[in-house]
């Protein structure tokens, strides 16, 4: 059974080694071996799960080895999805009389089917899960015995809290608070140790003299100290708006991070033309042009947003999309040349990949590698910039041909 | 069985989690570090107090900084107090045992008895820090350079280590950890927690407390949230002052004992709007 269970884990996903499977054998054998499933949870996760983003992962799989629950996730996640930020429907106490309270069992069994039959959202209604209404199933809404979903709180037992996924918010790829984009940046801080003139070492050459019996001898070494200056470029408004708040949280996180030695932020809309703005909204900002210029080979730059335009928008003179400016290069070359002047380049889409196949999408990604804007994204980004991983564009060159095609 | 392979259930003042317990548990019997993760103010380094004083053993506090080497915990050749007395000191410069200054690992090693050692903030260090440790926490043992002196632990202490998730940790290092994530405790627990630390307060005015606070920490977008720590301390305010359950009901006194950031302060002041700091 246990080895079914690491075999699990490691199907998963998770990365356990013989290592962390042996321990738990050798905890099992020293005094552990009576424990309850309960604490087999907490004795198995402490051995088996090194980071707290891992935690859901394994009471997924903890929930379905030890009791047959279904892993479901993307099914389960989009209902929890459908669950958030919905006003509850007032319902009167004479609705709430005409309902069949159902015993457990039977609730649990029809809630099975009605996921496995549901494809799709719903609000209110007195059959589907959502949110509202007098369905059993959802949130926030008035069935004598519904089940919650998504529930907060109560029980205690391992299947319980495994069940519960408390640890959900701690994955890493789903998109969290300023916290974490703070700590992905910090990644950056590692970029540039071991750079730069020769300085004297003074606790290295107070150690050299004294061992050499007080005749001073001076050590030079690297000076450290982090060179990086990061610029964050900002598609805003339009089909950017539903991410403002996650723009403001990765601005907010480059912001505080002390660590650079400059930062600048501007912010442009879907496509970058002859200005980059500091106000969108009353257009003050700097030419490009001139932006461009004060960058150098330490600048690393993270461009923001959905690349969702019209391809006019990106490879035609005068394509922009706001009727007052008539761009006298085409989006698509503007790109080229910040990429062209700062190599140490890449572009976070708040969208999810699948719609990265959108022409103007692949416009962009034949000029930056484009990564998703989560924590995971924005690491695999991080490591471009650092030359830990590839830093070349994502397709091949498609311009101009993308034009033509819509 | 020693004093460290009891079973730890808490303290007084420590509530500890049956999970949590567990892991404290199963890193005594294995003679494994205990990687403890978790927002700021979760009690981390409380843990490590707590079980020292729980067993009853010395606790030997290793707090890392961003310039702390690996080295340094175990020991530091005082060269110029060496040099210092070659020129001017009348001590026999020649016995280089005495320039040899132990720090909290290499005493834990050198211990005579088991102890509990706190490795605080691991993550502050250089991302090589780790993995130099590597092999002094899973032998126990090293050598002094100068002298030739093997070290070697007659009682395996028992390691905490802490970490505000600033760096990621290497995984070489990770797999020899125990590693155990507190999460943030409940509403029962926060209460409970609570009456530890202030057994005389009312239920009226801890129910209350627990509420706005829980409130508080839904606030949006705060910079740092407040945190069981900070909780604690400002129910003292509130005894202190002799406050009702009714005087948390508008705005909330003592507010600066819960939110350490201006612009936070502001925020909830302003109820929770959001705040613009962005140019768009």
């Amino acid at each position: 059974m246990l080895n079914g269970f690491f075999a699990a884990l490691r199907h998963a996903g998770l990365k356990v080694s013989l290592h962390e499977h042996l321990s738990l054998l050798e905890a099992l054998t020293a005094g552990h071996g009576d424990c309850s499933l309960d604490r087999f949870y907490a004795l198995a996760r402490s051995l088996y799960v090194k980071r707290e983003s891992d935690y859901d992962l394994y009471d997924r799989v903890f929930a379905a080895h030890f009791k047959g629950v279904e892993l479901n996730r993307p099914l389960a996640d989009e209902l929890l999805s459908w669950l958030e930020d919905v006003q509850k429907r007032g319902l009167r106490p004479e609705d709430l009389a005409g309902l069949d309270p159902l015993t457990l069992d039977e609730l649990l069994r029809k809630f099975e089917e009605r996921l496995r039959e549901q494809k799709e959202r719903h609000d209110g209604g007195s059959h589907w899960i959502g949110t509202g209404g007098t369905s059993p199933f959802g949130q926030g809404g008035a069935h004598p015995t519904g089940i919650r979903v998504g529930n907060q709180g109560g029980g205690r037992s391992a299947m319980q809290v495994a069940l519960e996924r408390r640890f959900r918010n701690l994955r890493h790829d789903v998109v969290l608070d300023t916290r974490q984009f703070a700590v992905a940046l910090r990644r950056l801080r590692r970029l540039a140790d071991n750079h730069g003139a020769d300085s004297l070492d003074v606790d290295k050459s107070i150690d050299k003299s004294a061992r050499e019996g007080g005749e001073i001898e001076l050590v030079f070494g690297p000076e450290r100290g982090n060179r990086i200056k990061l610029l964050l470029l900002v598609d805003v408004g339009g089909s950017m708006d539903p991410h403002a708040q996650m723009c403001e949280e990765l601005f907010s996180a480059a912001h505080a991070s002390t660590h650079f030695k400059a930062f600048r932020m501007y912010a442009f809309h879907n496509c970058i033309y002859e200005r980059l703005y500091t106000n969108m909204a009353t257009g003050e900002g700097e030419n490009t042009e001139d932006v461009l210029r004060t960058l150098d080979q330490d600048w690393c730059v993270l461009l923001v947003g959905d690349a969702w335009m019209h391809p006019f928008e990106l490879t035609q003179v005068g394509g922009a999309i706001t009727l007052s400016h008539q761009n006298r290069r085409s989006g698509l070359e503007w790109l080229q040349a910040l990429r062209a002047r700062c190599p140490r380049s890449v572009w976070l889409n708040p969208e999810p990949p699948r719609i990265w196949e959108s022409t103007s999408a692949r416009l962009v990604r034949s000029v930056f590698p484009m990564t998703p804007l989560s924590v995971d994204g924005l690491e695999r980004a991080v490591d471009m910039l650092r030359g830990l991983r590839p830093n070349r564009p994502d397709v091949e060159a498609v311009f101009p041909a993308g034009a033509a095609r819509t | 069985m020693n004093a460290l392979t009891e079973r730890f259930v808490g303290t007084d003042t420590y509530l500890c989690p049956p999970d949590l317990a567990e892991a404290v548990h199963v890193a005594a019997t294995l003679g494994r570090p205990l990687l403890v993760k978790g927002e700021p103010g979760t009690g981390k380094t409380c843990l490590a107090e707590a079980v020292a004083e729980h067993a009853g053993l010395p606790l030997l506090r290793w707090s890392i900084k961003s310039t702390t080497k690996a080295k340094d915990g175990l020991y530091v050749y005082d060269t110029v107090a060496r040099l210092n007395d070659a020129r001017f000191g009348d001590r026999d410069i020649r016995d280089i045992r005495q320039y040899i200054r132990f720090g909290p690992l290499g005493e834990a090693l050198r211990a005579d008895q088991p102890v509990v050692l706190l490795i605080d903030e691991i993550d502050k260090a250089d991302l090589e820090f780790p993995n130099d440790l590597l092999h002094e926490l899973d032998r126990m043992r090293f050598t002094v350079d100068e002298t030739g002196d093997e070290i070697s632990a007659k009682y395996r202490p028992l390691v905490f280590l802490t970490s505000n998730n600033e760096k990621e940790l290497p995984d070489a290092f990770l797999r020899r950890c125990v590693f155990h994530y507190i999460a943030f405790p409940d509403e029962g627990m926060l209460k409970s927690i609570v009456q530890v630390h202030h057994p005389g307060v009312a239920q009226a005015l801890l129910d209350a407390a627990v509420k706005r606070f829980e409130d508080l920490r839904k606030v949006g977008e705060l910079r740092k949230r407040p945190s069981t720590s900070e909780l604690v301390d400002w129910v003292a305010a509130l005894l202190a002052d002799g406050l009702t359950p009714e005087a948390l009901e508008g705005r909330l006194p003592y507010l600066g004992a819960l939110l350490k950031h201006e612009q936070d302060i502001e925020r909830v002041e302003r109820g929770g709007q959001r705040q613009r700091r962005s140019p768009w």
